[in-house]
Order: C-alpha cells, then structure tokens, then sequence
C-alpha cells in the first residue's frame, strides 16, 4: 500500500499535514505523539519581527467549531530559525513554514531569511483575516494575489504554496492568479471571516469583534472550493477545513486534494492528526486502494 | 506527564445552586496532580468541540480525582448530568500549579509591623493565606491541604461567595476558615479583601483564585504590603496545551515562547507570580 504523495517535487510519507496555527511548531503535540507519523508539519506563521496578537478573547466556541482572531502572534523569524526549526529537525516528517507579513517586503524578507534553512517547502499565509494590514488584503484580489505570488517567488530558494481566503466570490479566480503567479501549489480553505454576540452581555464574543471561523462546520465549504480550485488549475492542491478523521481527509482527497491539513481538530483531540493518516489507512485497506494517489480528484464526475 | 484518559464517574452531587461536585476515577492524572493544576474537560457531543478547562479541587494518590465547577454554558450543563459509571474524557494534569515548595521556604514574620495587635511575635508560625473567590474557591481546598504538611505553617483560608455556601466544611478542616459574602448573609459583607481587613488576617504569603477585579485588587494589596503572592488566572481557552496562543495574559517580562509580553495561562499558568503579570 502506498501512501506518499509528491507536492512540488517534496515526497511526504502520506497526505497528512498541520494547519498552520493549530500545531504551533510542533513541540506541545510532540508530547502526546511521534511527529514522524505525518506528512509534514506546517508552522504557525512567522513574520520578521515578533507580533503581539490581538486583545483577549481571542476565541470562542461555535457550533461544530469555532472562532479565533489570534492576530498571528509570533516570536518573528530569528528565534523561528534558532529554536524551531532545530527542533522539528528531530523528526522523519517534512518542514513547512507558514510566511506572514504587513507588506510585500516583510513577506520577501522572511522568505529570503528562510532561504538557507533546512525548510522543505513555504506556504505564503495571505489568508489572515485577523490582522488589520497584509493578511488577507492580498488574498481578496486576484491582482495583488499574482503580484504578491510573483515577488514572494522571486525571492524564495523552496516551492511556494500559497494559501487562500474563503473570503472571496470565485475561488477559482484566485486559484488561477496564484498559479500565474508562479505559485507551486495552493492550500485551502483558510477561515471564514465570523461573528458571536454575547447575548447575556450584550457585547462581541470576541475582543476583535471578528474571526475566523474553523471546524467541521466549514467543511461541506472547503470541500466545494476544493473541487473548484482543483478544477481551474494544474498545480497541487492542499485542502484542508474541518478535517476531524480518516473519512474527512478521503473527501477531500477525492475533491482534487493532493494533501491534507487537520488543524482546530488538534484542540478537540491532540491526537487528531496522526489519527487522520492512520484513518485514510484503514479507508485503504477496506475499500482495498493500493495507491493513494488514486484518490486525488477520483470523484466520479458523470 | 499529560494524558488523556477516559475516567469514570465515582459520584456527582450538586453543592450549591449551579455547582457541582464531581469525583472521577483516574489511571494517572490525579496521582500526578499538583494544586493550582486543571484537566480539559472534553464534551461527548462533537459539536461541542473545545475542552472545557476545570480547575482540580481534590486529587487523592488513589486516582480519584474531584472537580467543583459551575454550570456555565451547555458543555458543563452537560457535564452535570454524568452519573456514577459513565465515563468522561478528560486530559491532564495541565499548566503550573502553586509552588507549593517555595511558598514553604518563604520565611515567618516577614510583615507583622503592618498588622496592628493581631500577630504576636511569640508565634512564629508562617501564615499562608490562601484567596478563592466564587469558582476559584475549589483548588483552594486541595492547596490548603498541601501546605497543612509544612511545619510551622498557619493555613487561613478566605473564601468569597455571592451568597450561597460550598466547600466549607472541607476548607474548614484543611486551614483556619473566614467568610465572605457579596450579600451579608455570611461572614464579611463584601469580598475577599473586605474580610482580610475586617478581621485583621495578616499574612506571610498569598495565593489566590478568583475573578480578575479579585485578583486585581489581590495584587494591589500584595504588592503595597511586600507580601510575595501568586495568582491563578482565568482567560478563554481552546488547546489547553499551549498550541493556539489564545489564552494570553499581559506579563511584565518578554515570554519565553512568542518574545512579546504575552504569556500563556495554559502552559506557563495558570499560577503566575502576581508580580509577573499585568491585569
């Protein structure tokens, strides 16, 4: 049985990931299991400089999900060199790093830093909708989408996946600037942007007013635009939105996914991940697909 | 050594309106439990996917293990219809406890000139004085009984309530017991503090557990009198492990983790040096 997939020339073990922000750089979840049983592991977002976050709270339970606006805190991209990437060195697992930044310069700027690390592959966080500048800006229009791909391209050493909002009307439109822009793959779905009231206080639920909203809630939505963005480009698609088990990761991989992310999963189960890779096994075994790769975009379209 | 454990309710009762106490069987996590500690909470129902974070009221070398809380929303309303037999999910022992240690070091008599009268230099016992207002109240219970072990170590317990009583016979025989009640109907009329000075409790060290405007004033007053005091604090959580940074309290320092001033209550708490944080 084989499990490995290719995502822009990088062969992981199997098509199971991290969701950037929901497995930190690996080291709390590392307590509970071997990071050598995924994949890859996709970092929090780093930036070039530390950022503090939003005000508390930063979160709150939805049904079958949640809200967050972190606000992408990070210890910037030298502590990030010094102390994290070492650390996921330690495992048989793929390294990916989640790039955030203000401006087109910031996001150059980490990637050039990350240049010489023992980093596998980039994914280009322009999906944020919980930072008030860059973010997501370049994620709403399919112009500053390419730009930001093609200046992110010119100075990475690694592939480059961007990663993309939900927030958009066509998904496939952005999918295409993405990959005009030179982009080796895409990955998506990042949040819904989001919204709970406190019925009782009668204020926002969160300090930020708005998040992003993630789970199994949003994945009949990830799964859609999966297949749409599959359907428009070439490049490898990673999918991700609400990925709880084996059968969620199937779904997506059928949809046109290459890989799969797991990420507010991991706050339910901190096992959820490997969970996830041990659960398409079992997919494997019973409906006896001897390469997983069968998989990808298998849905039956007639 | 966190784990995740399927434990399996011993009794339930509810202690006062809304509270309930709930005693679980534990492989491991009570026998490793420090005071101060929580476990997440997991809901049976998958749409109700965060753990809830439940501070440790007893946790005995058996395994059983004892959490009081407050019906809150619908995941503990849940939770408050386990019966003995079934079985809850929970993980843990979470976060830092109380030093228990290092408050036993702390030397006696260190602020008896700002108490009028009530300490007597003929005792030399170290007065701890420990703070829990309403649902902070439970993990006093098993801090007290901790710090009773230290020789030459005073317990006093204050603990605040709206105006229905819990835990108060437990505290009682676990340290020296004053009361507080918003209401009057109990105790000092007022809060924590209100009582502190009403009843002229000096201490040597505190440690306190209750909402923020509580622990505000608890470091405020700390901090004028020089008295080294530690806070467990409460804020918003999804991982309970340190993973999604959404649980930040303001620190005075740069934390070890994001290199801001943003330190985790899940992992780096909830028990803080009150002169570590910002409230």
């Amino acid at each position: 049985m084989n499990t490995k997939v290719r995502l822009a020339g990088v062969e992981l073990k199997n098509p199971v990931m991290t969701a950037s922000g929901t497995f930190g750089s690996g080291a709390e979840y590392s307590e509970f299991y071997d990071l050598s049983a995924l994949g890859a592991v996709v970092t929090k977002g780093v930036a070039n400089v530390p950022w503090p976050g939003n005000a508390t709270p930063r979160v709150m339970e939805t049904a079958s999900g949640m809200l967050n606006a972190i606000g992408l805190q990070n210890p910037g991209i030298d502590v990030f060199l010094e102390r994290d990437i070492p650390f996921l060195q330690q495992f048989d697992t793929k390294i990916i790093v989640n790039v955030c930044g203000r401006s087109e310069a910031d996001y150059c700027e980490v990637v050039e830093r990350l240049a010489d690390a023992p980093v596998d592959l980039l994914e280009i966080n322009v999906s944020c909708p919980n930072v008030k500048e860059g973010g997501i800006a370049f994620g709403q229009n399919p112009e500053a989408l390419r730009h930001i791909t093609q200046e992110v391209k010119r100075h990475a050493k690694q592939p480059v996946i961007m990663k993309l909002s939900p927030n958009v009307t066509d998904i496939a439109q952005m999918a295409r600037a993405a990959e005009e822009g030179g982009a080796d793959a895409i990955s998506l779905i990042n949040t819904l942007t989001g919204m709970k009231i406190d019925i009782q206080r009668r204020t926002f639920a969160l300090a930020n007013r708005t998040g992003g909203l993630s789970g199994p809630a949003i994945k009949p939505v990830a799964v859609r635009m999966v297949w749409q963005a599959a359907q428009a480009v070439q490049i490898p698609v990673i999918g991700m939105g609400g990925i709880t088990c084996g059968d969620d990761a199937i779904e997506f991989l059928l949809a046109g996914a290459t890989a799969v992310s797991v990420g507010t999963a991991n706050f339910a189960n901190p096992y959820a991940a490997r969970d996830v890779a041990a659960g398409i096994e079992a997919y494997m075994r019973k409906y006896q697909v001897e390469d997983v790769r069968e998989l990808i975009g298998a849905v039956n379209q007639d | 050594m966190k784990v995740r454990e399927y434990a399996s309710v011993i009794e339930q009762k509810e202690i006062a309106a809304g509270i309930f106490s709930l005693w679980l069987q534990t492989e491991q996590i009570a026998g490793e439990a420090v005071p101060g500690q929580f476990v997440s909470v997991y809901s049976g129902d998958a749409s109700r996917m965060l753990p809830r974070p439940i501070s440790i009221c007893e946790a005995e070398p058996d395994g059983r293990l004892r959490l009081v809380y407050r019906v809150a929303g619908h995941g503990t309303e849940e939770f408050s219809r386990l019966r003995a037999g079934e079985t809850l999910e929970i993980l843990g022992p979470l976060g830092n406890g109380y030093p228990v240690h290092d408050i036993l070091e702390i030397p006696a008599e260190r602020n008896l000139a700002q108490f009028s009268g009530k300490s007597g230099n003929d005792d030399p016992a170290k007065r701890v004085l420990l703070l829990g207002g309403g649902i902070g109240i439970p993990p006093m219970l098993q801090l007290a009984r901790a710090l009773q072990a230290g020789d030459g170590t005073k317990v006093q317990i204050v603990a605040g309530y709206r105006d229905e009583l819990f835990l108060t016979e437990g505290l009682a025989a676990a340290g020296k017991l004053s009361i507080a009640t918003e209401d009057g109907s109990a105790g000092t009329k007022g809060n924590v503090l209100d009582a502190v000075r009403e009843q002229g409790i000096a201490a040597d060290v505190i440690c306190a557990c209750g909402p923020k405007p509580m622990l505000r004033a608890v470091k405020a007053y700390a901090e004028e009198n020089d008295i080294p005091c530690w806070l467990s604090l409460e804020e918003r959580m999804a991982c309970g492990v340190g993973v999604c940074l959404a649980c930040v309290c303001q620190s005075k320092e740069v934390d070890g983790h994001s290199h801001v001033h943003n330190k985790r209550v899940c992992k780096d708490g909830p028990v803080f040096r009150s002169t570590e944080v910002e409230l």
